[in-house]
C-alpha cells in the first residue's frame, strides 16, 4: 500500500492489519508518555480545502504522537484564496520535502489526481474528497465496531456476522461510501436507511441493503437484529436544494430519539462520525445515552491514523506497487 | 575457522543444554541480585518472549515466589524501519507492579548488533524508571555496532557475519534448538 484514496484500497487481511496495529497504537496511547520516536525526521503535511475541526486535529495528534513533523496547510489564509491551482500547491510541498499529504477536498478525486499525477512523491491519503470517500473515518469506525461487539483483544479478528445500520444523508456522505465499502470488505452486513431522495443513483449496486423504514430496520424486521447504527449528519452545505419539506419532520422519520434507542437490541451500540446536529438527525438522549460511542471514536480516530501512517511511512519502499492498485476502485466490488 | 564445523546448516544447542543454560543463568542472577527481590523480567519479542517465561518458572522454582514477568514490544523505538519490510507490531505487557524503581532484565534469544537493545532501552525509558536494567541473552554472536554488552549469557557462538543463528522455542516453533545456518 502506497496511497490510502479508498477503502476499497483495502482487502481483507489489509484492513484487519490496519486494526490490529491501531490497538497497539491505542494500547501506547494509555501511556504517561504518549510520544514514539517512530517517524522522526519524516514530514506530514495536512492540506486542508475544506473545514475540518476533528479530522485535522486527529491527524495532526497522530503524526505528532509518532514524532513526525507536521505542516498544516489550510486553504483559508493560503495562495488558494489567490487562486493558486491543486498543481501548484502540490509542487510547493512537494520542494518542500513531504513524505506523506494527508489531503481534503471538496472536490470528489482531488486525492487520486494528487497520488497519481507524478506531482509529489510521497504518500498520498484521502481524509475527505467531495461525496466520494472518507477511508480512515470507515477505519476508525470499524476499529470501534471490533472492540465493541468482538473484544478488546480481537487481534485478527473481522466483523463477520455483525449487522450495521447507517442512517441518514447517505447521499452527500462520503463516511456511508467508504464505510459500506470496508464493512463489507470485513464481512459485515451493511443497510442503508434514508428517504429516497437521499440514497445515491446506482445505491442497488453497492454491497448493501437499504430501506426506507427506520422503525422497521432498528426492530430487527427488515435486517435483522442490529449490532449497531451509525446515524450521518445532514449535510445542509451540500444540499442546494430541497431534499425534504422540512427538518421537523426529517427529524419525525429519521432522527434517532429515545423511543427508537429502546427498540434496539441492549448489545447495540451508536455511532455517529460528528459533527453532530443534535435535535436534527439525532436526540441528545441518544447522543449522550451509555451506549452512544461518539466521543470514543474521536480517540480511537487518532489510533487508526497513527496505525496508516505508521504502515504508509515506517517501512522501507518496498517494490512499486504498480499503478494500478492507485486507480480508485469503482463503487461496485 | 568455519571448515572446522560439521556442515553448513547445524544444530548447535539442543533442548537439554537450552535448558541447562536458562537453569544457570536464574542462578546468576539471582546471586547477582542477592535474591529475587525487586527483580521483574521483560521478553522482547517474539522468542523472548517465552524464554522471560520459563527464566521467570525457574526463578520461582528456585526462590519459592512469583516473579513478576512481561513483554516489551521494541518495533516503535528501532532505528532501521526504513531499511527493512514492514515490521509487525508486538504486544508491550507490563506486570502489574510496574517497572518503577524495579531491576528489570531484558531477555532476548540473540545479542547480535545490539540495536534491539538499543531500542529496547529508549523503549523502557518510556514506560518508567527502573533502578537498573539488566540484559539476559540464550546467544551472543557477536559482531556488536554499539556499545552494549550482556549481562547473563546461555553461550558465546563465534560466527560468521554471513551465518545466520535461528532459535527455536517449544512454544512458537514446536522444537527447543538453536541452528546455524549457513555461509550464504
Amino acid at each position: 500500500m502506497r496511497h490510502l484514496l479508498s477503502a476499497a484500497d483495502l482487502d481483507r487481511a489489509g484492513a484487519v492489519e490496519v486494526l490490529d496495529v491501531a490497538a497497539r497504537m491505542a494500547a501506547t496511547q494509555q501511556r504517561e508518555i504518549k510520544k514514539l520516536p517512530t517517524l522522526r525526521g519524516r514530514t506530514v503535511v495536512n492540506l486542508f480545502f475544506e473545514d475540518s475541526t476533528r479530522t485535522r486535529i486527529s491527524f495532526e495528534a497522530a503524526a505528532k504522537r509518532l514524532s513526525a513533523d507536521v505542516i498544516n496547510f489550510t486553504a483559508r489564509g493560503s495562495s488558494v484564496s489567490k487562486g493558486e491551482s491543486l498543481k501548484d500547491t502540490a509542487l510547493t510541498l512537494e520542494a518542500m520535502g513531504a513524505d506523506a499529504v494527508v489531503v481534503r477536498h471538496s472536490a470528489s478525486g482531488a486525492p487520486h489526481r494528487l497520488a497519481t499525477a507524478g506531482w509529489i512523491r510521497g504518500a498520498v491519503i484521502n481524509a475527505g474528497d467531495g461525496t466520494h470517500e472518507h477511508p480512515t473515518q470507515a477505519l476508525l469506525d470499524a476499529f470501534t465496531l471490533r472492540r465493541h461487539l468482538v473484544g478488546e483483544d480481537a487481534s485478527g479478528a473481522d466483523l463477520a456476522g455483525q449487522t450495521v445500520a447507517i442512517v441518514g444523508d447517505v447521499l452527500h456522505s462520503r463516511v456511508a461510501r467508504s464505510n459500506v465499502l470496508l464493512l463489507h470488505t470485513l464481512g459485515a452486513r451493511v443497510v442503508l436507511v434514508a428517504p429516497p431522495t437521499l440514497l445515491p443513483v446506482g445505491v442497488g449496486r453497492w454491497p448493501c441493503a437499504t430501506s426506507y423504514d427506520l422503525d422497521g430496520v432498528l426492530a430487527g424486521d427488515v435486517a435483522g437484529p442490529l449490532d449497531a447504527v451509525m446515524m450521518l449528519r445532514v449535510q445542509g452545505e451540500r444540499m442546494n436544494a430541497a431534499y425534504f419539506p422540512s427538518r421537523r419532520e426529517y427529524s419525525r422519520r429519521y432522527g434517532l430519539d429515545a423511543r427508537r434507542l429502546r427498540l434496539l437490541p441492549p448489545h447495540a451500540i451508536v455511532m455517529h462520525p460528528g459533527p453532530m446536529n443534535r435535535g436534527l438527525e439525532i436526540s441528545a438522549e441518544a447522543a449522550d445515552s451509555p451506549r452512544s460511542t461518539i466521543v470514543e471514536q474521536v480517540s480511537n480516530g487518532v489510533a487508526v491514523r497513527m496505525a496508516v501512517l505508521f504502515l504508509l511511512l515506517s517501512a522501507a519502499s518496498g517494490p512499486a506497487s504498480g499503478p494500478a492498485t492507485e486507480i480508485a476502485k469503482e463503487i461496485v466490488p | 575457522m568455519t571448515s572446522a564445523r560439521p556442515g553448513p546448516n547445524h544444530i548447535v544447542l539442543e533442548a537439554g543444554e537450552i535448558a541447562r543454560s536458562l537453569t544457570r543463568i536464574a542462578h546468576e542472577l539471582l546471586e547477582h541480585n542477592k535474591g529475587a527481590d525487586r527483580l521483574v523480567l521483560l521478553g522482547v519479542p517474539t522468542r523472548g518472549v517465552p524464554l522471560a517465561a520459563r527464566l521467570a518458572a525457574r526463578l520461582g522454582e528456585i526462590e519459592g515466589r512469583t516473579v513478576p514477568v512481561g513483554s516489551l514490544d521494541v518495533t516503535m523505538h528501532r532505528d532501521d524501519l526504513r531499511r527493512q519490510p514492514m515490521r509487525s507490531i508486538a504486544a508491550t505487557d507490563l506486570p502489574p507492579g510496574g517497572i518503577d524503581d524495579q531491576i528489570v532484565v531484558l531477555v532476548d534469544d540473540v545479542l547480535f548488533s545490539g540495536r534491539t537493545i538499543r531500542a529496547a532501552l529508549d523503549a523502557l525509558s518510556d514506560l518508567g524508571r527502573p533502578r537498573a536494567v539488566r540484559l539476559a541473552v540464550l546467544v551472543d554472536r557477536g559482531h556488536r555496532e554499539l556499545p552494549i554488552r550482556a549481562d547473563h549469557v546461555g553461550k558465546n557462538l563465534p560466527t560468521s557475519f554471513r551465518e545466520r543463528v535461528r532459535v527455536s522455542v517449544a512454544e512458537i516453533d514446536g522444537v527447543d534448538e538453536v541452528r546455524i545456518e549457513g555461509d550464504l
